[in-house]
């Protein structure tokens, strides 16, 4: 690896800390002390980097793709800097500058930490939940031609309406707030899951049935072992489609019933005017879900492994 | 070798049977595919049934395993009335329609886990992979196998059951011509080492006559058995033969004939 590739992360973290710096004399000691404590880690962190890179060529393969984008993420980080907290180009106080940002984040972690917990169990109870009801109703419809005739009609008339827009009614249905969030989550991951799944199945090869039942299938042999595995590519499309619409609700519906997790933080720092609060949740927001469709990703691709070389989205 | 006989081999016979399908363009017709067909095979015989593009070889074959029901007429495996498909009528198609989500060895074993007998005979499974020589590719994925291989694979998920009649509908028509040739014959030495009746639908005059025992020519639709014709050339069969290619001037000089006279009615 070139020597001004090895450097460049040190680099940009120098020159959006010089950036910082220029403009500091009006900052809070602290937002500063922390903000330049973190990139003395990110430059020590990379140094160190750069040098074991020359004993371990998986690293120095992982750093040749993964640097250009560190650079540059740190040096969006100096823009950013510059646009709020140097020239306050965009209004305060709804834009803080990075060094605001951190110092909420670290100030308020245990607040956020915890509001994150709530809403992972809430979005995994949800999801969950809809992804099973949403395979059962989604084989169901896609195997029989009876209940597609009549599942079908209500499928595309309730489903399409966005799971947030039940509100008042689960708010006023279910026992807890945190019950009727879970069941939105539900509806929303519902909805693609049982589309997708009952498109998968119905859609098989009439080939891989007719083999099966020459083979001496019985009904559940076709459901589940032919029909069900076939559908399952189209079926993951329905659990991403499903992931993205639960993060959708869940922090709508955090927001406006459940006084707990990330949406609801979000709603209450937005109440107390602290944008750097707001800025910190989503930050965290962007981890976490990103995390979850990394996951995802993952499944998909152990359970796809068939697929190799085959399709690739 | 494989020596675990179950189910015998067991003749075969169409009685009289008419199908017709609605027709794609208009519904409210019905197309004749197959008027009063009838055609008997012998336990153990290989059985070859040639003729002109959709003049219903592959209709008659999904009646036979049960896949489509008749209009009219009867259809027997032995004594027994064919009602709906069964494992003793294995069935090969020509794209080998492996089951893609599942490795080599699970196809095989495919047929076992359908009738819930996988514990008792996964034995068996190891044998069938060694019979069609694909014990090396076990836990491959059927994407990453030939078109050769993966209609081994089929043959070995047909024959795992031990059907009483294993049907092929032009179970070698993708291949290539070098690829074709030696499948031929491994399937002939399947057979020879089962001795399954076999009906063998086909495209390719030449692999009718070195593979068969006898051979049905259709007619253009509706198909009916238009000739018959015994092959008593000793196997292995020399396809250079003189007897062979006096066989072949025969077969295509019959179809051609088989074709004018159908132009005329129509």
């Amino acid at each position: 690896m070139p020597w001004p590739m090895q450097l460049a992360v040190p680099i940009a973290a120098v020159v959006t800390f010089g950036i910082h710096l220029l403009f500091a004399k009006n900052a809070p000691a602290l937002e500063t002390h922390s903000y330049l404590m973190l990139f003395w880690e990110i430059i020590a962190v990379s140094i160190g980097l750069a040098v074991a890179q020359r004993f371990w060529a998986a690293l120095r393969q992982w750093m040749r793709h993964m640097w250009p984008i560190f650079t540059a993420a740190i040096l969006l980080l100096g823009l950013w800097d510059l646009i709020t907290f140097g020239f306050h180009l965009l209004p305060l106080p709804y834009f803080p500058g990075p060094a605001a940002v951190l110092r909420s984040l670290i100030s308020d972690r245990a607040l956020l930490l915890d509001s994150t917990w709530h809403s992972l169990v809430l979005l995994l109870s949800g999801y969950t939940l809809g992804v099973i009801i949403g395979l059962v109703t989604g084989v169901c419809i896609g195997w029989s031609s009876s209940v597609r005739y009549w599942g079908m009609p209500l499928l595309k008339v309730v489903g399409p309406i966005p799971a947030t827009a039940w509100i008042p009614f689960a708010m006023v249905v279910s026992p807890s707030a945190i019950v009727s969030s879970a069941g939105l989550v539900a509806l929303a991951v519902w909805f693609p899951v049982t589309m997708l799944t009952a498109s998968g199945i119905s859609n098989t090869r009439a080939s891989y049935l007719d083999v099966a039942r020459t083979l001496g299938a019985g009904r559940s042999y076709l459901i589940f072992r032919v029909a069900f595995p076939a559908a399952v590519p189209n079926i993951f499309i329905g659990l991403f489609m499903g992931l993205g619409a639960s993060f959708l609700t869940l922090v709508v519906a955090e927001s406006v019933g459940v006084k707990s997790g990330l949406g609801w933080y979000v709603s209450w720092a937005q109440g107390w005017a602290e944008y750097g609060k707001v800025f910190a949740a989503l930050i965290i927001m962007a981890g976490f879900f990103s995390t979850l469709m990394t996951l995802l990703f993952k499944l998909r691709d152990r359970v796809l492994v068939w697929q190799k070389g085959i399709i690739k989205w | 070798m494989v020596a675990i006989a179950q189910n015998e081999p067991s003749s075969l016979r169409v009685r009289e049977v008419s199908k017709s399908f609605p027709a794609p363009d208009d519904p409210l017709t019905r197309r004749q595919a197959l008027r009063n067909i009838s055609l008997s095979i012998a336990a153990g015989e290989l059985v070859s049934l040639v003729g002109p593009s959709g003049c219903g070889k592959s209709t008659l074959l999904r009646l036979i395993a049960g896949l489509d029901t008749p209009d009219l007429g009867e259809l027997l495996v032995g004594s027994e009335a064919i009602s709906e498909p069964s494992a003793e009528r294995g069935l090969v198609f020509q794209d080998p329609n492996l089951f893609p989500w599942l490795t080599v060895r699970r196809n095989i074993e495919a047929g076992l886990v359908a009738r819930r007998v996988l514990r008792e005979k996964r034995n068996e499974v190891g044998e069938f992979m060694r019979l069609v020589g694909l014990e090396a590719f076990a836990d491959a994925y059927p994407h990453h196998l030939s078109g050769g291989m993966a209609q081994r694979v089929a043959l070995a998920r047909a024959l795992i059951n031990h059907p009483k009649v294993l049907l092929l509908d032009e179970p070698l028509g993708a291949l290539d011509a070098f690829t074709r040739m030696r499948m031929q014959d491994e399937v002939l030495r399947l057979w020879e080492n089962r001795r399954t009746t076999m009906l063998l639908v086909t495209h390719d005059i030449d692999e009718a006559i070195y593979m068969s025992d006898r051979i049905m020519i259709m007619t253009q639709r509706p198909g009916r058995i238009d000739r018959e014709i015994t092959i008593n050339l000793v196997r292995p069969r020399d396809r250079t033969s003189e007897s062979f290619l006096r066989l072949r001037s025969e077969i295509l000089g019959h179809l051609h004939l088989a074709g004018k006279a159908t132009d005329v009615s129509v």
